[in-house]
């Protein structure tokens, strides 16, 4: 029972720190067609992101791998049911990778603007599509007592969905914005800045939106009112959500970065929370719901990757941190012969 | 059933284009940190122009490898569901190990690589090559050791209706795991091997950069031959250990039908299925067969009339993707021998040259064989004795499936072809001007 439990919230955690993460790559590539007006300001973008994109993405298959290590049902009904999203996101993932990559590979204007437009929709795809599905998730899936999915492709577009897709969007955009403004400095720098004041009120109208549709939508609320106290965590996503705009007002631009974390990860543990005991509901009828206690893996099982990760995830936060921390000054977009892209 | 087979067809799609950049990952990154770090050793700028040039192809073959592989460990949960369920509890603890354990380390660290060579000390930035070959060497153990289990599941019992662990070091140290990771690591360095000797031929046969491409050259040659012999031994063992473990698979790949003793191995033969024969038979070393699975001339085999009909795997693929892939196995020693005694005059043995050039796909061809052979040959099994492939897939429907497999036979097809396209643009201009 304590495993489960334990393993239900680090299985959001990876979740979280995956969006805290990649988040803003996905944001940044969003924003790309709209904040860099030449080539020099679209190889900087890519500089911003250039070292350490590649490790954010590993969070997703962290939490994935999770997904099926600790949870396998769920890993099997979730990953079906929501087959053609996700299949979706892992083509737009692809084309962002190697978008990357290839955009260097040749110097001519119109074979950089095409994999531009690669990196844009792939990151624009994933950043709405993951906030649909789990929007869809808080809301619970219709799916029957045998893992079967019973809805069409249209069914995940409803409108709580599609509010979803917009907060994440919104709020990748804004953390994207941030990450560029601390990577950068001169007219990127302003306009950085100036892009993530304009999206501002977007975010917070969305996700005061959402905090209220979900009343009508979900059960979230329902552990919330059980536990008052747990209601912290919407605090402090709220918290972070004001605190980019202090921050940013104040010109600390990295401060607002943090904050933006903050609100991303508080955003995802508010669903997460919510959900608890269930990790995929069904909404055809909450005992076809899978939970932390009938999904799970084996005592042993949890037991031998609650080590593992225990062990490990310090570990990968170190030497991330270390890689941040390596490749922490401003980027330019002049051209170097020694910097990759 | 269309799902299953369109399933079925989706996941040789995704893996064979995976694997096709894999193995270059595993060896390549050894090479060039073997020519980094004789960079710090002698000083020698020569090494550092060397690390430089083979990295930007390996670079572009690291992403393609990346993002190709993440939707590999996506499917097991979009299309085989029910085979996720049955195996997650193990399976899935594999696969997630491997992503914390290793490929955390690998994806973190090639950033630093290749954006970090005035960032970091000269020592420091090799240091960072021979973590990404660790950590790619470690990712190869975890996944070859889920599949391993796929071969041969040890280590569980059915509870709950699925398979749960019950011995995790069983799993992990299983000597069918122990015989796939060399053999699946050894095939990559061989193909890394012949990869730089291929291409270091091309430009060795126009006499340029000559000193470059001779020194890049010989260290591929000494992988290479090592690997290869490394390959042909661990290949016997790996063969007696199918004879114990996988009596089908054994008996497809050989075509060997009838249940004996002394049982002759022929150089050329052809299965056929329908009647349960061969209808060739040429060329037989007696009692061979018997020697390599059962270590003795006198030694039993298990013929494939005594395996129920619906429990063999296709006969043809399996015995066509072993022979070939043998075939491969030994030319690859042979020629690297042959490379051995030709290594101090290159530029005068032109032919020799040319061969490896055109060697360059072969070590890809026969790793795609070794799955085929790993894969199709377990069949009908997804789970050797335990599960059914047809067991295995989602309930989703074949339109889904159909519209995706469509999508990544157009994307991968795309992306293989421009990024083997830029591997060997790059590979074709040779280094940069010192």
């Amino acid at each position: 029972m304590v495993l489960q439990t334990i393993w239900f919230f680090l299985w959001g955690l990876l979740w979280a720190v995956y969006f805290m993460t990649d988040g803003f790559d996905l944001g940044l590539g969003s924003l790309l067609p709209f904040v860099a007006r030449d080539e020099k300001d679209r190889r900087a973008v890519y500089r911003a992101m250039g070292p350490i994109w590649d490790g954010n993405e590993v969070w997703l298959i962290a939490a994935g791998g999770v997904t099926f290590a600790a949870f396998p049902t769920v890993y099997a009904v979730m990953f079906s049911s929501l087959y053609s999203p996700l299949m979706l996101i892992l083509f737009a993932l692809i084309l962002r990778g190697v978008s990357f990559e290839f955009r260097s590979q040749v110097e001519s204007a119109a074979w950089r603007r095409m994999w531009d437009a690669g990196t844009f929709v792939g990151s624009f795809l994933p950043a709405v599509l993951f906030g649909v599905a789990f929007a869809n998730i808080f809301q619970g899936i219709p799916f029957d007592g045998n893992g079967v999915y019973r809805g069409s492709l249209l069914t995940l577009l409803n409108p709580y969905g599609l509010l979803g897709g917009l907060l994440f969007l919104l709020l990748f955009l804004e953390h994207g914005a941030l990450w560029l403004a601390v990577k950068t400095d001169g007219p990127l720098h302003d306009r950085a800045v100036s892009t993530a004041k304009t999206l501002w009120p977007a975010v917070l109208v969305a996700a005061v939106l959402f905090l209220g549709a979900s009343a009508a939508a979900t059960d979230l609320y329902a552990n919330y009112l059980g536990q008052p106290l747990l209601s912290l965590v919407i605090l402090a996503a709220v918290a972070g959500l004001l605190g980019i705009r202090f921050f940013l007002r104040s010109g600390a631009a990295w401060k607002a970065w943090i904050a933006s974390s903050l609100a991303i990860g508080s955003a995802t543990f508010y669903g997460v929370i919510g959900l608890f005991p269930a990790v995929f509901p069904s909404s055809l009828d909450p005992a076809y719901s899978l939970t932390a206690h009938n999904a799970s893996s084996s005592p042993l099982t949890l037991k031998i990757m609650l080590g593992v990760t225990l062990a490990f995830v310090p570990v990968v936060l170190a030497y991330q941190t270390w890689a941040y921390m390596l490749f922490r000054d401003t980027v330019h977009g002049e051209e170097e012969p020694d910097v990759h892209y | 059933m269309e799902v299953l087979w369109l399933s079925r067809l989706q996941f040789a799609v995704a893996t064979f284009f995976h694997f096709l950049f894999v193995p270059l990952t595993l060896g390549l990154s050894v090479l060039i940190a073997i020519m980094e770090t004789a960079h710090v050793k002698t000083g020698d700028e020569e090494y550092l122009r060397m690390a430089k040039f083979w990295g930007k192809i390996f670079l572009i073959n690291f992403v393609i490898g990346v993002v190709t592989g993440i939707t590999l460990e996506f499917q097991f949960g979009t299309n085989w569901s029910r085979y996720s369920a049955f195996v997650g509890d193990i399976f899935g603890s594999l696969l997630a190990i491997e992503a914390t354990a290793a490929f955390f380390l690998e994806s973190t660290l090639i950033g630093v690589w290749a954006f970090g060579w005035n960032r970091l000390s000269k020592k420091a930035h090799a240091t960072v090559m021979w973590l990404i070959a660790g950590a790619s060497t470690l990712s190869a153990v975890w996944i070859l050791i889920a599949n391993a289990w796929m071969q041969h599941p040890v280590g569980y019992t059915i509870r709950n209706g699925r398979a749960e662990l019950t011995d995790f070091a069983a799993v992990v140290f299983q000597k069918f795991a122990v015989l796939e990771f060399i053999h699946t690591v050894s095939a990559a360095f061989i193909l890394s091997a012949f990869f730089v000797m291929g291409v270091s031929a091309y430009h060795l046969l126009r006499r340029q950069h000559v000193s470059f491409f001779t020194r890049s050259f010989r260290i591929a040659l000494v992988f290479g031959l090592v690997f290869s012999a490394v390959e042909v031994l661990e290949g016997h063992l790996h063969g007696a250990d199918l004879a114990e473990k996988q009596p089908a698979k054994l008996a497809a790949m050989e075509a060997h039908w009838e249940t004996s003793t002394n049982v002759p191995k022929y150089l050329l033969a052809l299965p056929d299925e329908e009647n349960e024969r061969n209808t060739l038979e040429l060329f037989p070393l007696p009692g061979m067969l018997s020697l390599l699975a059962g270590h003795s001339v006198d030694a039993e085999v298990t013929g494939l009339r005594d395996i129920p009909g619906d429990e063999r795997p296709p006969v043809l693929i399996s015995f066509l993707s072993f022979n070939l892939m043998v075939g491969l196995g030994f030319y690859f020693l042979l020629i690297t021998v042959v490379g051995w005694f030709k290594r101090n005059r290159l530029t005068e043995s032109p032919f020799f040259l040319r061969i490896m050039l055109y060697s360059i796909p072969l070590p890809y061809l026969a790793s795609e064989l070794g799955w085929t052979l790993a894969e199709v040959g377990r069949q009908p099994w997804i789970v050797y004795g335990l599960m059914k492939t047809s067991e295995a897939f989602s309930p989703v429907a074949a339109s889904q499936v159909a519209f995706t497999l469509v999508a990544f036979v157009a994307i991968y097809g795309l992306l293989g072809a421009v990024g083997f396209y830029f591997m060997a643009r790059i590979a074709r201009r040779g280094p940069l001007p010192a």
